[in-house]
């Protein structure tokens, strides 16, 4: 029993040896046949490693939301068929925004939001922004920390204060690496006294800097720059996680409710929670990655056809060769397992060569960006896998084919 | 020695053919005893079946009625499988355009049988054994060369040494000197000549009358069956015919010695 298992294991290896020699005396055509593999297999690491890459991003970004956050929004107002997306319509109020604060008891944190952009101009510079009115409670409900200063109060708020607190990046734009509390920045022609600078937070939910702003009270904002009195939305902070969808039942009543609007009519405005707007990214991302995947696994099954060709032709141009072994004795396993580990070796080194490019690409990628590509062991595994099969399966049929000749047609053959 | 056994025995050996709607008796009842240590050729005009009877002999294709026992055992009743080891280990092919593997080393060709060989035949003995048989035919020299470095004549010598190198009961050559000039073919009917003298049987098929009259037994064929068996009670013997042929070149005065290999033997 061990012998026969090793005589197997040793004819097995010689086989292999056989076949990695066909491979390496026809090198050029070697390599381009698996060519499609490689490709195939960089391709599918690498947009799974994008793919990861998102979505670890996208979570660290809804994580940078803020904790048990809700966000109301203003409906999109429609003119004509054409949507002018969220917070278009004028359709929050102040007290609308006093009304959630104060009746839904899970709300423990609120603030009315309008934003703008606008030119910011201090320290000789000039530097367009967003300019977003807040409460004192945005800074808790969007768990944001302050880098220096400090965050207006509520007094201010109702006095509707010139005071500002600026995002990290519009801070080092207008003033680079001077500290600007203390300094004034002259927003809309208006002078407000900075007193405070956000820390760093990166890059938001949809991909803008959420460190470029200008945050000053809400009330300033409305009163002073946009002369509205409507507002874009409203951040609230729910007491616990599990209590988050009685919430936005209760929410959606309330505002109905104010909003007079009768059974039937659709919400003119929109709740969103952080799960949500994690699911609607992730949901493009995924469509995205399953798609380019889907390219990525054409382009492997294009390769193994690649691979078959060419076994068809090798396995023709050695007829002779198969009439050879056939002859001394080679059964036809003997010569099936020769072709088919020369496909299998194929398709394994185009995998093994995709793996190390796409590994490769991913490192660029995230040394000359802040996107970091995440490549998992499994992608890995999984590239192995299908290259394998891919040469077990496209090999298989030539084969086959090599085994079933006929010795004495094959040793006259020309 | 008891009464010298068959190697082969045929009996009523037909192969048809069916290409369209034509039939062809390639071989139409053919009965042959075979005895160990013979040394025979199957002569015949093309078509007269006689590469059908080498294939049939050689194990690579089955008669379509009739028995053929190799060394006491019905071939019919064997499958491929079985029919592989059988040629693997009993039978040494030899053919008219050498089919050695190009690019592969002559000590490489030489093992190939043993590569298929079961029980597997370990690495060392597998290189012993290539080299011992390739030292028969004269070409321990050459191990390493590929054939596209050796002549016509040395090829045709490591396809036997491959023949060789598993010891087999016979040796069948298919046209052995058919690519090959006379000098050469010379060569070569003396090593089967030599062979056969330390006991091989040795099967050759031919259409040339002079290569034929170097083994002791001559089988004619026409249309598939057996037309004259008949004893060649006095082989040509190659050393003498090479000393022939070197005075007839003497005398003629057309071309030297050609390798020191002629010179040494003479």
């Amino acid at each position: 029993m061990f012998d026969t298992l090793a005589g197997t294991l040793l004819r097995t290896t010689l086989t292999a040896l056989t076949a990695l020699r066909a491979l390496r005396r026809n090198k050029l055509r070697s390599s381009l046949t698996a060519l499609g593999i490689i490709i195939g297999v960089f391709a599918v690491v690498a947009m799974v490693a994008l793919g990861n890459g998102t979505r670890a991003s996208i979570e660290s970004q809804v994580a940078g939301l803020g904790q048990n956050m809700l966000m109301v929004f203003a409906g999109s107002r429609r003119s004509g068929g054409v949507s002018g997306g969220l917070g278009s319509a004028s359709a929050i109020t102040l007290e609308d925004a006093a009304a959630l604060r104060r009746e839904i008891p899970d709300v423990v944190a609120s603030s009315p939001e309008v934003t703008t952009t606008a030119q910011a101009i201090a320290n000789g510079r000039n530097w367009s922004t967003t300019i977003a009115g807040e409460a004192p409670e945005y800074l808790v409900i969007r768990d944001w920390a302050l880098a220096s200063g400090s965050m207006f109060t509520d007094r201010e708020v109702r006095s509707a204060a010139k005071v500002a607190v600026l995002g990290d990046k519009t801070a080092h734009e207008l003033f680079g690496v001077l500290d600007p509390v203390g300094q004034t920045v002259r927003v809309g022609n208006m002078p407000f006294v900075i007193i405070g600078v956000l820390a760093s937070k990166g890059a938001g939910v949809g991909g803008q800097n959420q460190d470029d702003r200008v945050v000053i009270p809400f009330t300033t904002a409305m009163k002073r720059i946009t002369g509205d009195k409507y507002l874009r939305s409203v951040y609230l902070e729910i007491g616990a996680a599990d209590r988050i969808p009685i919430a936005q039942d209760q929410i959606t009543r309330l505002l109905r409710q104010r909003h007079r609007l009768l059974p039937g009519n659709p919400d003119d405005f929109n709740i969103f929670n952080q799960q949500e707007i994690a699911d609607t990214v992730n949901t493009v991302t995924s469509t995205l990655t399953l798609l380019l995947g889907a390219i990525a696994g054409l382009s492997l099954v294009v390769g193994g056809i690649g691979i078959m060709n060419i076994m068809l032709v090798s396995v023709t141009e050695r007829t002779r060769e198969i009439g050879i072994r056939i002859a001394v004795g080679a059964q036809p396993g003997d010569i099936r397992i020769q072709f088919l580990i020369e496909a299998i070796t194929l398709s394994l080194l185009g995998g093994l060569v995709g793996v190390l490019l796409g590994v490769g690409t991913t490192r660029v990628i995230a040394a000359a960006s802040t996107f970091k590509p995440i490549v998992t062991m499994g992608s890995i595994l999984l590239a192995f896998t299908v290259s394998f099969s891919i040469g077990v399966f496209f090999g298989f049929y030539p084969a086959r084919r090599a085994s079933l000749m006929d010795p004495i047609d094959a040793l006259r053959y020309e | 020695m008891s009464a010298m056994p068959n190697v082969i025995a045929l009996r009523d050996i037909t192969k048809v053919y069916v290409t369209g709607e034509v039939e062809v008796r390639a071989v139409a009842g053919v009965s042959l005893d075979i005895r160990r240590g013979e040394f025979v050729a199957i002569m015949g005009a093309s078509g007269s079946g006689k590469s059908t009877m080498m294939n049939i002999l050689g194990c690579l294709d089955r008669p379509t009625a009739g028995q053929y026992l190799l060394d006491g055992v019905d071939v019919a009743g064997l499958n491929r499988k079985q029919l592989a080891q059988l040629r693997n280990h009993k039978i040494g092919f030899v053919f008219q355009s050498f089919n050695l593997l190009a690019r592969t080393t002559a000590m490489e060709n030489v093992e190939l049988p043993l590569f298929y060989s079961e029980p597997v035949v370990s690495l060392r003995d597998r290189h012993r054994r290539a080299r011992e048989a390739l030292e028969k035919v004269g070409l321990g020299s050459r191990l390493t060369h590929r054939p596209s470095q050796l002549s016509g004549g040395q090829q045709q010598r490591i396809a036997i040494a491959r023949a060789l190198v598993n010891s087999p009961d016979l040796l069948l050559a298919d046209e052995p000197t058919g690519n090959l000039d006379t000098r050469t073919s010379i060569e070569i009917m003396g090593l089967f000549q030599a062979l056969n003298d330390s006991g091989i049987t040795v099967i050759m098929v031919t259409h040339e009358l002079d290569i034929a009259a170097y083994c002791r037994r001559i089988v004619i064929m026409r249309d598939g069956r057996v037309l004259e068996d008949r004893v060649n009670a006095t082989p040509n013997r190659a050393d003498e015919r090479r000393a022939q042929l070197d005075q007839e070149e003497r005398d003629a005065r057309i071309g030297e010695d050609r390798s020191g290999e002629t010179q040494e033997k003479r």
